[in-house]
């Protein structure tokens, strides 16, 4: 009914005990997330809505087997951290943390993929499965269960299409939100090709924006490789050409990465893009047939 | 971040690339006196973080101390798409047999740092990739190791480069991903890379940019900005932690995150109206982040009306209902307001915005199409 997380996920977070990590991590546990521990160097002791916090990743991986980390350390520590959950094991690793250098991310990402592991983000929202595991910094409330797979690189305009699906009584198996850094781990193809994979997703909304060719990229795949049903909307079509809005990413060079770009990309590819996140749930049901 | 090409080429030499002598100059008299120290010929730039300089004329050559004064003169204040030039770099001639394009990038596809190279110097490389793409050469770094030596030779080769160059140009490119990497950059880039008439190397124009997010580690690097090139707004903004782009239209946008920002924008736009700016306030949306941004677009002469688009996440409705009412009392805002509010707490926030003498409505369409409206005096 999902991809990625579930009600079996079993937590870590990495920085718990931080301002960010502690609020996030009681907001998980009261969502129903499973956060089975957490690390602070120096924690070991303490505990965080009651989850025990360990000195070190390996030695949580050792006492409560989490199959999953989430970092909210800062930026300058961010790298290190993703490394440490890699090497101790840990097979997903979600990065929230933004204003990491973009030169630390190039031997992360080849790290991680070499280990086999999965990272999401960083600079990203975090990924939530509705009603079953809540991995990020979302507003659990307004998701509800559904078939509805979400992908998206922004935070808040994710969430304003969730309200907009929910409230037009489109469920979601699982939302994610990848991040609007130049370089993260998981990308639109990764989430869009676990949604076709996903038996219980019937249908995928894609929220992407200016800067880079990752939808057109994602949109090349989608043409050969998802039959689903698909909706979608790119912010930024009023943006200016070398100006970053924003996210990091979120930059148009050299006249590539225009929202019209994309949007004609995504449309070749048969997906209905919105001129407003407000529409997106009418056209997936359009393209659902319902 | 930008800097100047004086700034790019001073920080290249530091990393072994040998670069084109010059001095920079702010008056005509200044660039004669440079011209006379030099005795050659030169060439007269224009400092100015854009694109398109030869092409509009911020790039003279000038035989003679008075030709080097006339040029400065003439490009001195000149506007390059809408930068207007304060200071010029006299550089010394130099005679060319060969122009080479060299630059390393992040390749965002393969999440690697890139270098390409191509034979075609001296023009515009986005329009080289858009015509004749198969005249750039691409080598990916190595994500741990770097830029390997051979690569570097492997480039030279696939140009064409004479065998007594190779070694020559390798060592220029490799130095060249090496200052990319020292120097936290997004952009390291010689264009043109020339061989002179006698046999050397020599990068005529330097082109360097920073990553915003790496700039904690290099203190020095906020020296090179040039407060003259940036927007004043966009900087003071940007120290209160409020991400601002300064637009032409008429409707000031104040919003939660960058996508719905840019989201909003679009709505805007899609309703009639053109918008003033990019505001993203930020995760908090505390009552001083409001006033702040309050503060920014008010700014604006252009401002008409004012959107607040707030999608309450973990940030309650009432709390940024609270902070927009306490911000009013800091802020004097003429223009109307309409407000956007959902989301947590969305029902409370409104009530508190009624208290206040403010409308808020719950759909951003409903809400972009409104201040289109007040925008326009209806």
């Amino acid at each position: 009914m999902s991809i990625i997380v579930n009600k079996n996920t079993r937590v870590l977070v990495q920085g718990i005990t931080g301002r960010e990590g502690s609020f996030h991590t009681t907001q998980m546990v009261e969502y129903g997330t499973q956060v089975v521990s957490g690390v602070t160097p120096g924690g070991l002791g303490k505990e965080v809505a009651g989850a025990p916090v360990y000195n070190t990743v390996a030695d949580a991986v050792k006492e409560t087997q989490p199959n999953a980390s989430i970092i909210f350390v800062p930026a300058k520590f961010a790298p290190d951290a993703i490394y440490e959950a890699v090497d101790a094991g840990i097979p997903f690793v979600v990065c929230i943390t933004e204003g990491v250098p973009v030169i630390d991310m190039v031997p992360v990402y080849d790290y991680v993929k070499r280990k086999g592991a999965r990272l999401l983000g960083p600079n990203c929202p975090g990924l939530i499965t509705p009603g079953e595991c809540k991995m990020g910094i979302m507003p659990g409330f307004i998701h509800t269960p559904g078939k509805v797979g979400l992908v998206s690189r922004s935070g808040t305009l994710t969430y304003e299409v969730v309200n907009a699906l929910t409230e037009a009584g489109l469920g979601q198996s699982t939302a994610v939100g990848i991040g609007g850094d130049p370089i993260i781990g998981t990308n639109f193809i990764d989430a869009i090709a676990a949604f076709q994979d996903d038996p219980d997703t019937e249908a995928i909304v894609m929220i992407g924006e200016i800067g880079g060719a990752d939808e057109e990229a994602a949109a090349e795949f989608i043409k050969a490789n998802v039959t689903k049903p698909m909706a979608g909307f790119i912010a930024g079509r009023t943006a200016p050409e070398g100006k970053r809005m924003g996210h990091a990413g979120a930059i148009i060079s050299g006249g590539a990465g225009t929202a019209a770009g994309k949007i004609e990309a995504m449309e070749a590819a048969g997906i209905r893009v919105a001129d407003s996140p407000s529409k997106v749930p009418a056209l997936l049901k359009e393209a659902m047939g319902v | 971040m930008n800097i100047h090409e004086y700034q790019a080429a001073e920080i290249l030499h530091r990393h072994g690339v040998p670069v084109n002598p010059g001095k920079v100059a702010s008056t005509p008299e200044e660039a004669a006196a440079i011209a006379a120290e030099f005795g050659t010929i030169v060439a007269v730039k224009a400092q100015v973080h854009s694109g398109g300089r030869g092409k509009a004329g911020g790039i003279k050559l000038a035989k003679s101390p008075e030709e080097a004064a006339a040029a400065a003169k003439a490009i001195l204040g000149m506007d390059i798409r809408g930068h207007i030039v304060n200071k010029v770099l006299i550089a010394k001639g130099a005679s060319i047999a060969a122009e080479y394009y060299l630059g390393v990038i992040l390749d965002r596809d393969n999440r690697q740092i890139l270098v390409m190279a191509s034979a075609e110097g001296g023009v515009d490389i986005e329009e080289v990739a858009r015509v004749s793409p198969e005249k750039i050469v691409k080598i990916n770094a190595d994500p741990y190791l770097g830029f390997h030596p051979y690569q570097a030779r492997q480039l030279a080769f696939a140009l064409g480069i004479a065998a007594d160059k190779v070694n020559g140009f390798a060592a220029i490119a490799q130095n060249l991903y090496k200052a990319y990497v020292a120097e936290d950059a997004t952009l390291t880039e010689i264009n043109p890379l020339i061989l002179t008439g006698d046999g050397a190397w020599m990068a005529l124009d330097s082109k360097v940019s920073f990553d915003d997010n790496a700039l904690f580690r290099h203190p020095g690097h906020e020296e090179l900005r040039d407060l003259a090139e940036e927007n004043e707004t966009e900087l003071d903004a940007r120290r209160s932690g409020i991400s601002f782009v300064k637009l032409d239209g008429t409707i000031g946008c104040i919003v939660n995150g960058a996508g719905l920002a840019m989201a909003t924008m679009d709505a805007v736009k899609l309703h009639g109206g053109e918008p003033a700016n990019f505001l993203d306030v930020g995760g908090g949306a505390s009552a001083s982040q409001v006033a702040k941004a309050f503060g920014l677009v008010t700014a604006d002469p252009n401002v008409e009306a004012i959107l607040i688009n707030i999608f309450g996440g973990i940030t309650r409705g009432d709390v940024v209902a609270q902070g927009i009412r306490e911000a009013l009392t800091q802020v004097n805002v003429k223009a109307p307001i309409v407000v956007r509010l959902s989301g947590t707490n969305a029902e409370e926030g409104r009530t508190i915005l009624a208290e206040a003498g403010l409308t808020a409505v719950t759909s951003m369409d409903e809400a972009a199409a409104a201040v289109v409206r007040a925008a326009r005096g209806a």
